[in-house]
């Protein structure tokens, strides 16, 4: 085999780098190209051409490379449906870090699902003790950025700080004295997750979190797929689990109560792990599914609140004021929140002002004149019901999201004008992150002293 | 001469088939092999055969395996399977049938060409 001069050999490498890019060409195929190319150059370069002749006769008679990946794309149709499970294949030494992740990846569920069984060994019922929900979160997302800490290579003086968190966070919520089954016991479950998501993204940014516009974003993104992953992997753990009982039952045997106490909660835990590690395996692979729901339902939910505005003005009816209208309305921001944040996430931050920007602005205004009104009418008369931890809690809600989507409003607006940059919107919005977090925490540690504990 | 687009795609399947019969084989040779015995006149476009290579795989006539040829290089060499040899068998009477029919008339066509 004659040696090829360096100039050659890098000719040879974008090429073969341009073809890496193509979907319908596994690794493989592009080896046999390869193969191919060399070959031509070796014949074309004994036959007397220079180097770089040679190699630009051998591509020529390669053909159109777009033409080829086309072939290849109409012979191996299936693999444009990319494998799901398939870890990217990059050079080398990635391959060899992608096959030591899933041993790592699957350790980490079963440690999870493990882990949350650990309480029944000691007498804490699940779905029947508060312990359960309180510390539910506190199984999982520890290895959660335990996986990101270590895929990211995380520094040790990071690690400490995120397992301190971690630990702080533990013994606050058991030594603090909730009455059980109080509300504030309640909130504190509900709210300790949202405040512990901080962590994980720390350990999803690898660490650099602090003027991270793009590394945030990334985590924003990561949330709404996992989101979606989990639910899917749970519609199937559904399934599954329904059989399981199902088919038990057919030989007389009930296991209906050990399913629920065994399947449910170690399935939820290991399926959060899994489910970050496909999306992560697939963040390259597959078209994301949170952007596309957020086109599909984006003008759905700005007909609906244009809907409920026209009708109030119409008929003049205001809204109710009990707690529930609230936290529906909290829930509404929340929804309208997302449908923004994802439709950032997806959008190219240099494209002009479309059709779909204006609905989302429109779906954002009107969310909150409609807020606002419900707002209106709990505060005038807020005195009244005095103030419960779940009605303060919902109205932080209501005013952190409130605040989040007015400033977003106006920012949208400036850009759907041509007065300010896109960009602005993104910075807004990551930069808000912690702010979720800040009141998440506040309700977990701060509501149970200023409220007895009740 | 430049041999249609058409034609070229319909005889590879039997002349791929019909050189891996000779002996097994890899693409490269196969491309040689074709130039040679055309005389140099049917000018495949290199990359173009892979994808047909593939699809006779997916077809079950022919195999692949990847070896180390003597030069040091790892290639994908092809082999014929029992299938691909019928194959190869019923595109060869068809191609006779295509190619006596046309024989006969251009026989009796000789003056229009002269």
């Amino acid at each position: 085999m004659t040696e090829l001069t360096d100039a050659l050999e890098a000719q040879i490498t974008r090429w073969r780098t341009w073809l890496r890019r193509q979907p319908a060409l596994r690794p493989e195929d592009v080896d046999e190209l390869e193969g191919h190319l060399r070959d031509q150059i070796a014949a074309l370069l004994e036959a007397g051409l220079a180097g770089d002749e040679a190699f630009l006769v051998a591509v020529k008679r390669m053909g159109r490379l777009d033409a080829v990946s086309r072939e290849f794309a109409r012979e191996h149709s299936d693999r444009l449906w990319k494998q799901l499970v398939a870890a990217p294949e990059e050079d080398a030494a990635s391959g060899r870090a992608a096959r030591r992740e899933i041993p790592v990846v699957l350790g980490l569920a079963v440690a999870a699902a493990l882990a949350i069984q650990l309480p029944q060994l000691f007498g804490h019922q699940f779905g029947e003790s508060g312990f359960y929900a309180l510390n539910a979160s506190l199984f999982v997302l520890p290895l959660l950025a335990g996986y990101f800490a270590w895929k990211r290579g995380l520094d040790r003086a990071r690690c400490v700080g995120l397992a301190g968190a971690f630990a702080a966070a533990a013994v606050a919520v058991n030594v603090i004295p909730f009455e059980p089954g109080g509300h504030t016991e309640l909130l504190a479950a509900l709210h300790l997750p949202i405040a512990l998501w901080l962590a994980v993204g720390v350990a999803y940014v690898g660490g650099r979190w602090w003027g991270n516009v793009a590394g945030r974003m990334d985590f924003v993104r990561f949330s709404g797929e996992l989101f979606i992953y989990f639910v899917l992997i749970a519609l199937g753990g559904g399934v599954l689990t329904a059989f399981t009982i199902i088919s038990f039952e057919a030989i007389g045997l009930d296991v209906e109560g050990s399913a629920q106490r065994l399947i449910l909660p170690s399935g939820a835990a290991g399926a959060v792990i899994v489910g970050a590690w496909l999306v992560e395996a697939k963040q390259s692979v597959i078209e994301n599914m949170a952007p596309v729901l957020t086109r599909v339902f984006t003008p759905l939910f700005a007909g609906l609140l244009l809907a409920l505005l026209a009708a109030m003005a119409w008929t003049g009816r205001g809204v109710g004021v009990e707690r529930e209208v609230l936290i529906a309305f909290d829930l509404l921001l929340a929804v309208v929140l997302g449908l923004l944040l994802y439709a950032v996430s997806a959008r190219d931050p240099l494209a002009p002002p479309d059709l779909f920007d204006r609905i989302l602005l429109v779906l954002v205004v009107s969310a909150l004149v409609a807020d606002g009104v419900a707002l209106a009418a709990i505060a005038a008369r807020i005195s009244e019901f005095g103030f419960s931890p779940n009605r303060v809690a919902a109205l932080g809600e209501n005013l952190v999201l409130l605040v989040n989507l007015g400033w977003s409003a106006w920012l949208y607006a400036r850009f759907v004008r041509g007065r300010g940059p896109f960009a602005a919107l993104e910075r807004w919005q990551t930069a808000y992150l912690p702010v979720y977090a800040a009141w998440a925490a506040l309700v977990v540690l701060g509501f149970p002293p200023l409220f007895g504990f009740a | 001469m430049n041999i249609g687009k058409d034609l070229v795609a319909a005889s590879a399947t039997p002349l791929v088939l019909a050189i891996l019969a000779e002996g097994d084989s890899y693409g490269y040779a196969i491309i040689r092999r074709v130039a040679e015995l055309s005389g140099g006149e049917l000018q495949w476009t290199d990359g173009m055969l892979y994808p047909v290579l593939h699809r006779l795989e997916r077809f079950g006539y022919v195999e692949a395996r990847w070896a180390t040829a003597e030069t040091g290089r790892r290639r994908r060499y092809y082999r014929i399977t029992s299938e691909g040899t019928a194959h190869l068998a019923a595109q060869r009477r068809q191609w006779q049938v295509v190619d006596s029919a046309l024989r006969g008339i251009w026989t009796g066509m000789r003056f229009a060409f002269a």
